[in-house]
């Protein structure tokens, strides 16, 4: 009688995951670093990892449907002759005509008009649409500076100046040849079907003294009418929004690693940056410093997802957030309808990310005029007022539940956490305990 | 040093007193909010201001066509988004200046800092002394004349337009440069990546002297000069080209 060794089940190694062994063996085929858009795909802690008390014998809840809970947020109201004044606490993020397509671009403006909020334009310039759709459209004033102007600047309802975003903290802007068509490429003042990379750091001015400078400049040219945003990706919330308040800024927008990009390779956006979660408290910390919290506004960008986000960003001192990604998700993308669509450009609904390439089946992420039909700007645009409604009721209904009578009335104080990372992270205490990582000297 | 034909250009036919801003005695804002107030037509066509004195933002996001003269030193930003104006500083300026101009002229009797013209649409600008580094930086239209030299990294990602240069250029011109077209008379001290002295052709001669005559330096003859721009090699990424990223 013959003896076997049992054999050994296979075994993966958790470093040399599938993921990563697909990733070295394209990298050795192509020569070219992964390019991809959206944000941070891995597990960082997030706002699944808060959770809210509710109300007890201490604090008594507001009745739904009957009681008022107010989510109206105005903008700019540190500087500008003209703030804004919005009817829920979400805006839509800044993305790019170029990296999106026009419908798309018209429906988020629908959407978000319908809504009662902003939508921004991006790295590409201001376009008769988005402006024609959008009741309040913030202006991005980026470093390639493609297409600006004084008379789009003017028309804006405020202006963003982009120092950096939560997908690529020290990175600039990279549109490939594939999507500049004739009108990105004329907008842009570039040649058609070149690789498009904008600079990471501005043309005229660098650091918080010459920001400071460049802010003057901008309120002097709109008669400081337009609030001034100045956005910044998660690397140094404290210091950065110190510097733009400093600097003179009426709003900090402050995007986290699960920010969305239209494209940068994907070890920038897994390894450059910190989560959303951990951003906010350093920058509600430097608004209490420096005496500005609730005078300059603060948006939370990067992973909102829901309403529950929504409040959990506000009680953490957010004045409202910002949704990319989501927005897209709504107009369409990723849709399971186009899985035969997405099974042949190698992947599945759910996963797709190669927004560079311009072959986006559900038409958002592409310049294609055959693709781009199939986004019905005034339905797409429903569906993201619908999704912003159900995100503001959620939040409502949660902030009720803790007692408030306005969303901005949300507080630390109404948070535990789930992990010890989050409590650190977020500062408030682990769930059952009193504990918040870093407090009190342990 | 030769003046600039356009520095000395008159305002239109007017009976009326040019407005003075004293920069000493009213504020900034007053200024920049009546040159906006100004509408092409008006009769208010010639404007002196008076102790700039290192302020930024002077003379910032004019609309109209009008002559503006700035009687000293300016700081950042000197008639920044200009559009339709003569904007003529007799002075030095900061960083910044003419900063995304549309159209008109602005001229500069002195010196320039950092990033003049900067991602410039349009327009003329004249600096008669000399530039600082990023000169034209991400010019997009913008046509930049100067006399003196200009410094490193001049042109980086310039997208289109033209930059004359009477004297010497810095380190790195044209760095990562698109379509626009640079004429050095002097030495280039380096070439940024993909930037090539490229052929004069006779087409490259009229736009030069055109330039040459516009700007009131006449004395410079286009022959003199050579053109750099683009060798189109890093329009698409490939991995050969890696050491130049």
């Amino acid at each position: 009688m013959t003896y076997h060794n049992p054999p050994t089940t296979p075994r993966r190694s958790a470093t040399f995951d599938e993921y990563t062994m697909s990733e070295i063996r394209r990298a050795a085929a192509t020569g070219i670093y992964d390019i991809r858009g959206a944000g941070a795909k891995r597990k960082v802690p997030h706002f699944d990892d808060l959770l809210f008390l509710g109300a007890s014998i201490s604090r008594y809840p507001l009745e739904g449907y009957r009681e008022k809970c107010e989510t109206k947020v105005v903008l700019g109201s540190r500087f500008a002759k003209k703030p804004i004044e919005l009817k829920i606490p979400i805006t839509v993020a800044g993305m790019s005509f170029g990296s999106l397509s026009g419908p798309a671009k018209e429906a988020l403006g629908r959407g978000a008009t319908i809504a009662g909020t902003s939508t921004t334009t991006g790295d590409g310039g201001m376009t008769e649409e988005e402006r024609g759709h959008s009741q309040t459209l913030v202006y991005q004033y980026l470093p390639s500076r493609y297409g600006m102007n004084p008379r789009d600047l003017r028309r804006a309802d405020a202006i963003e100046i982009v120092v950096g975003q939560g997908a690529k903290p020290g990175g600039g802007g990279m549109l490939l040849g594939q999507k500049i068509s004739d009108r990105v490429a004329e907008m842009r003042t570039l040649p058609k079907g070149i690789d498009q990379r904008s600079a990471c750091r501005h043309p005229d001015w660098t650091g918080p003294d010459d920001l400071e400078i460049k802010i003057l400049e901008i309120r002097e040219i709109t008669d400081w009418e337009k609030p001034i945003y100045v956005k910044v990706g998660g690397a140094r919330p404290y210091y950065d929004t110190a510097l733009a308040v400093k600097a003179g800024a009426d709003v900090v927008v402050l995007d986290g690693m699960q920010g969305g990009t239209a494209a940068t390779q994907e070890v920038f956006i897994e390894n450059v940056g910190q989560p959303t979660l951990a951003c906010i408290r350093p920058a509600v910390q430097a608004l209490q410093d420096l005496g500005m919290h609730r005078k300059v506004q603060l948006i939370v960008s990067g992973g909102i997802r829901n309403g529950a986000d929504v409040a959990k960003a506000l009680a953490l001192g957010a004045d409202a957030v910002s949704i990319g990604t989501a927005a897209l998700v709504a107009l369409g993308d990723n849709d399971p309808r186009w899985e035969a669509e997405y099974e042949k450009l190698g992947t599945i609904a759910g996963a797709y990310d190669d927004w560079h390439e311009g072959k986006d089946p559900a038409g958002i992420t592409t310049q294609d005029p055959e693709l781009m039909k199939r986004v019905d700007p005034i339905a797409a645009g429903r569906r993201l007022a619908n999704y912003l409604k159900v995100m503001t009721l959620e939040a409502q209904t949660i902030a009720r539940a803790c007692g408030k009578n306005h969303v901005h009335h949300l507080e630390p104080e109404d948070l535990c956490a789930l992990t010890i990372e989050a409590a650190a992270m977020s500062g408030v205490p682990l769930a059952g305990t009193n504990w918040i990582p870093g407090k009190n000297n342990f | 040093m030769a003046t600039s034909n356009l520095a000395k250009a008159p305002a239109p036919e007017t009976q009326y007193a040019a407005r003075v801003f004293d920069l000493a005695k009213v504020p900034l804002r007053e200024l920049n909010q009546a040159l906006h107030d100004v509408t092409d037509g008006s009769n208010e066509t010639a404007w002196e201001v008076l102790n700039p004195k290192g302020n930024h933002a002077v003379a910032v996001g004019i609309d109209a066509a009008i002559n503006v003269d700035v009687h000293g030193s300016v700081g950042y930003y000197c008639a920044g988004m200009n559009q339709k104006a003569n904007v003529t500083v007799h002075g030095s300026v900061g960083p910044g200046v003419a900063e995304n101009m549309m159209s008109g002229a602005v001229i500069v009797k002195g010196d320039a800092s950092q990033y003049a013209g900067a991602t410039g649409r349009g327009g003329l600008l004249v600096i008669e002394g000399n530039a600082s580094s990023r000169c034209g930086i991400s010019m997009k239209g913008i046509n930049i004349v100067v006399r003196g030299n200009v410094g490193h990294m001049s042109a980086f990602m310039a997208q289109s337009g033209n930059l004359v240069v009477l004297g010497d250029a810095g380190d790195a011109l044209g760095d990562s440069i698109y379509e626009a077209r640079l004429f050095v008379r002097g030495s280039v001290k380096s070439l940024g990546a993909d930037c090539i002295e490229k052929e004069m052709r006779p087409e490259h001669i009229e736009i030069l002297k055109d330039l040459l005559e516009r700007a009131g330096m006449t004395d410079a003859k286009p022959e003199e000069f050579k053109r750099y721009g683009s060798a189109r090699t890093l329009y698409n990424f490939n991995i050969d080209n890696a050491d130049a990223y």
